[in-house]
């Protein structure tokens, strides 16, 4: 359906091809009439190089989690491809399975939920090098514990203590020093910062860049904050309703976002600086976002989108495509928007064309009704708008 | 729509709430005393926006409970002025503090489904606020519930009304319980954190609808977050919190531009912007807050600081670090501030935004 990312290559780590995971909703008494699915994710086509961090944004539920838990075989897809390192991951079966799973290990946002109460900090690090057969013996396993705690900056006297004894962000390094204890090629981070307060936040993503150095890992980060994402990864991808609907490098998605949805998400981060503060572009969206057990027709963001067209935008599903070097949209209208031939319209706008182009009303899906509230939502620079 | 401009920035008005020197001690059998708020005092005048800001466990919402009377008396002690219009809250009696909530002091919670009723639909409870404070028959206080879930943003409001809370989206429960503080347009809005819990598209909406209700009804609110971003577009001014007790209270611009106090500074140097490039580097705090020491003992902060020198703690300089007048509108809780240069580097760094430009 999509177009997949191009320049395929020695260099390239994961590729994930057609992604599909589709939840069954079931209902009856005997829990076994299918009726429906929540598409969680539909139809994801990625690369990420070796050595580089790709990260993951949109809002929650748009599928970050399930994506990442589907790369790793925690979830079944539905469809589609994961190839790691060359090689397809479904294709694996015993030995070979495990020494893949070993080569990609995954940190959770909440590290209390993820670390066993019950085992103190040595056990908790011993176990993956155990379970694989690594770190060479008692001597060798106690060394090289030792070696973890010092790179996630953990005193050696942390080893005799369990998780719930620690601060959030201690929590967030044994986590990592887990994670990292195989020393896999591929850290698939889930909202790895964002349980923690501020000043802690930097310490892990300080620690998190200073460990991909050191032991040249490639990262998947998933996260919900636009800036953390921004301040870690080479590659962004944003993520709508289980599909991407634009990526790019970094920098170039920040400094010109091509998706309207891109655009809207990046204009509702509040900067801490007054002073962009009041100039900053204000896109409001209207509503929330839809069910991804009811996506809308077309391009799913058009419920939403203060760009939507009369033509295409309901009925046609835009397929994410080059629109530069490095950088896939996927919006019918991309360059017609980048340069500023189209613009966006005031809800109360969208909301009378919406309800021209639909038959009645009351079929609508609940939740994304474009609520008429937010009569302000052409980007006004705020100075403006007193 | 912008906040700056508003009457009130300097505190010319009368203010509607008075905060003096509350602390908020909680005492349970057995266990050493905790003062989870030691000695706070602010003000916010009508159609003033003031932020307390702070990391997990500072006392924001202790802070912001007290205020609002409720705390459970058991265990706690609570003391210090509260003044809302010159009314004190703190010893009044329940009745008093019942009645006042709702009507002339609304508060809006992380969490909405904790304030909402679950088994009553949407529009009894808005109306039921209604029919409590204001003279109305009930057909009344359904149009105004009706008109009220309307001016909140929520879609189709009459159909809305018979809703359960649990059938609400997070950000339309948000607002739900937004209608609800303003049903009796109260003169003080305390936010705890209102959009932690919701999506940043979400969380704009929220907070154009506050801005929008101080700009209109000259509310005067009082916003209580750990982003430090929504404190930058919506805060006249803003009051740092550290372990129970203000550090640093500044013009929003002013603290943005030249923060004083090293945590301020280092809460600043840790936040990855969405304005700057990839790697630009963060630095980190050391520690985290559990490492505070008592205030008795010295600045709370002292074991993180880079700061820190011998008479920070109490039993070199003899006395707690006391919070002083730092120039015009800026109180500081600190032995060795952060110093800027005196020319004015805010001017080249932050454009039109030199100090006093807002005023
Ligand atoms: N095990 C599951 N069963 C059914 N639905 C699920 C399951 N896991 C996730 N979902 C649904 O899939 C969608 C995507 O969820 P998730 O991947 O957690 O999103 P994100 O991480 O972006 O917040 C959501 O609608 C969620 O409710
Ligand atoms: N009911 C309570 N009993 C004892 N201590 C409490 C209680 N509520 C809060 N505290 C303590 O008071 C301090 C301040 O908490 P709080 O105001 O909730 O922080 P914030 O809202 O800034 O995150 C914390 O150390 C917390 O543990
Ligand atoms: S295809 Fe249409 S609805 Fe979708 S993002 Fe582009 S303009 Fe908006
Ligand atoms: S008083 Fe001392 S320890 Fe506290 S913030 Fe100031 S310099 Fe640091
Ligand atoms: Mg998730
Ligand atoms: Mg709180």
């Amino acid at each position: 359906m999509t177009a997949a990312p191009t320049s395929p290559g020695k260099d390239e780590l994961l590729r994930v091809e057609g992604l599909k995971v589709h939840f069954p909703i079931k209902r009856g008494i005997f829990f076994d009439h299918t009726v429906g699915h929540v598409q969680a994710v539909d139809g994801v086509d990625l690369v990420v190089s070796r050595g580089a961090t790709y990260g993951l944004v949109g809002e929650s539920g748009c599928g970050k989690s399930t994506l990442g838990r589907a790369i790793l075989r925690l979830v079944e897809p539905t469809a589609g491809r994961v190839l790691f390192d060359g090689t397809d991951v479904a294709a694996l079966k015993g030995e070979p399975l495990r020494h893949m799973r070993q080569r990609m290990q995954m940190v959770f946002q909440d590290p209390l939920g993820s670390l066993d109460p019950r085992q103190n900090v040595e056990s908790l690090l011993s176990e993956p090098l155990h379970a694989h057969g690594l770190g060479g013996g008692k001597a060798g396993i106690a060394e090289k514990i030792r070696t973890l705690l010092d790179a996630v900056g953990l005193p050696s006297a942390a080893l005799r203590r369990y998780p719930h004894e620690f601060s959030g962000g201690q929590r967030q390094r044994i986590g990592i020093a887990r994670a990292v204890a195989l020393e896999p090629d591929l850290l698939i981070a889930d909202e790895p910062v964002s349980a923690l307060d501020v000043s802690v936040q930097a310490q892990v993503l300080n620690l998190l860049e200073e460990l991909q150095e050191r032991l040249g890992m490639t990262y998947l980060v998933i996260a919900h904050d636009l800036a953390v994402v921004r301040h870690i990864s080479d590659v962004v991808g944003v993520m709508y309703l289980g599909s991407l609907v634009e990526q790019a490098p970094a920098d170039d998605l920040y400094e010109q976002p091509l998706h309207p949805y891109t655009r809207s998400l990046m204009s509702a981060v509040p900067v801490p600086d007054p002073g962009v503060e009041e100039r900053r572009e204000r896109i409001l969206l209207a509503g929330d976002l839809p069910s991804p057990a009811d996506p809308p027709s077309g391009c799913r963001f058009h419920t939403r989108c203060p760009w939507r067209q009369k033509t295409r935008c309901d009925d046609e599903v835009p397929v994410l495509r080059e629109l530069g070097p490095g950088r896939l949209v996927s919006c019918h209208w991309a360059e017609e928007i980048r340069d500023g031939v189209l613009h966006p319209r005031s809800p109360e706008e969208a909301l009378h064309a919406g309800a021209a182009a639909r038959p009645a009303p009351e079929t609508q899906p609940g939740d994304d009704d474009p609520s008429p509230f937010l009569g302000r939502d052409q980007p006004l620079p705020r100075a403006e708008q007193g | 729509m912008v906040q700056t401009g508003s009457a009130a920035a300097g505190g010319l008005a009368t203010p509607v709430l008075e905060v003096e020197d509350l602390a908020v001690t909680f005492a349970r059998r057995g266990e050493q005393p905790t003062r989870a708020v030691d000695g706070v005092s602010f003000s916010v005048a009508p159609g003033e926006t003031i932020g307390l800001v702070g990391e997990s466990g500072c006392g924001k919402s202790v802070t912001s409970l007290a205020v609002m009377g409720l705390l459970p008396r058991r265990g706690v002690q609570v003391t210090g002025s509260v003044r809302l219009d010159g009314q004190e809250l703190i010893g009044a009696p329940d009745r008093v503090l019942r009645s006042l909530r709702g009507a002339d002091m609304g508060m809006v919670f992380q969490d909405p489904l904790s304030s909402l009723n679950p088994t009553v639909p949407i529009g009894t409870q808005v109306a039921e606020v209604l029919l409590e404070h204001r003279e109305m028959t009930k057909a009344e206080a359904r149009d105004e519930a009706t008109r009220l879930l309307d001016r909140v943003g929520i879609p189709d409001p009459a159909r809305r009304l018979k809703e359960y809370p649990h059938q609400l989206s997070g950000g339309m429960r948000q607002r739900a319980l937004i209608a609800m503080s303003l049903a009796c347009s109260p003169r003080l809005l305390i936010a705890d954190e209102p959009t932690t819990a919701l999506d940043v598209t979400i969380q704009a909406q929220i907070l154009e609808l506050l801005r929008e209700l101080v700009v209109d009804s000259g509310t005067a609110l009082v916003m209580i977050t750990h982003d430090l971003g929504v404190v930058a577009g919506l805060c006249d001014r803003v009051h740092v919190m550290y372990a129970g007790k203000v550090i640093e209270t500044a013009d929003r611009h002013d603290l943005f531009a030249r923060p004083r106090q090293p945590y301020t500074g280092g809460l600043l140097a840790s936040v990855p912007r969405l304005d700057s490039g990839r790697g630009t580097p963060l630095t980190p705090i050391r520690g985290s807050a559990a490492d505070a020491i008592p205030w008795a003992e010295g600045c709370a902060f002292a074991p993180r600081c880079d700061n820190a020198q011998d008479d920070c703690l109490t039993e070199v300089s003899g006395s707690t670090v006391p919070l002083e007048p730092d120039g015009p509108g800026r109180e500081l809780r600190c032995r060795h501030p952060l110093e800027h240069p005196s020319a004015p580097a805010g001017a080249s760094a932050f454009g039109t935004d030199a100090p006093g430009a807002a005023r």
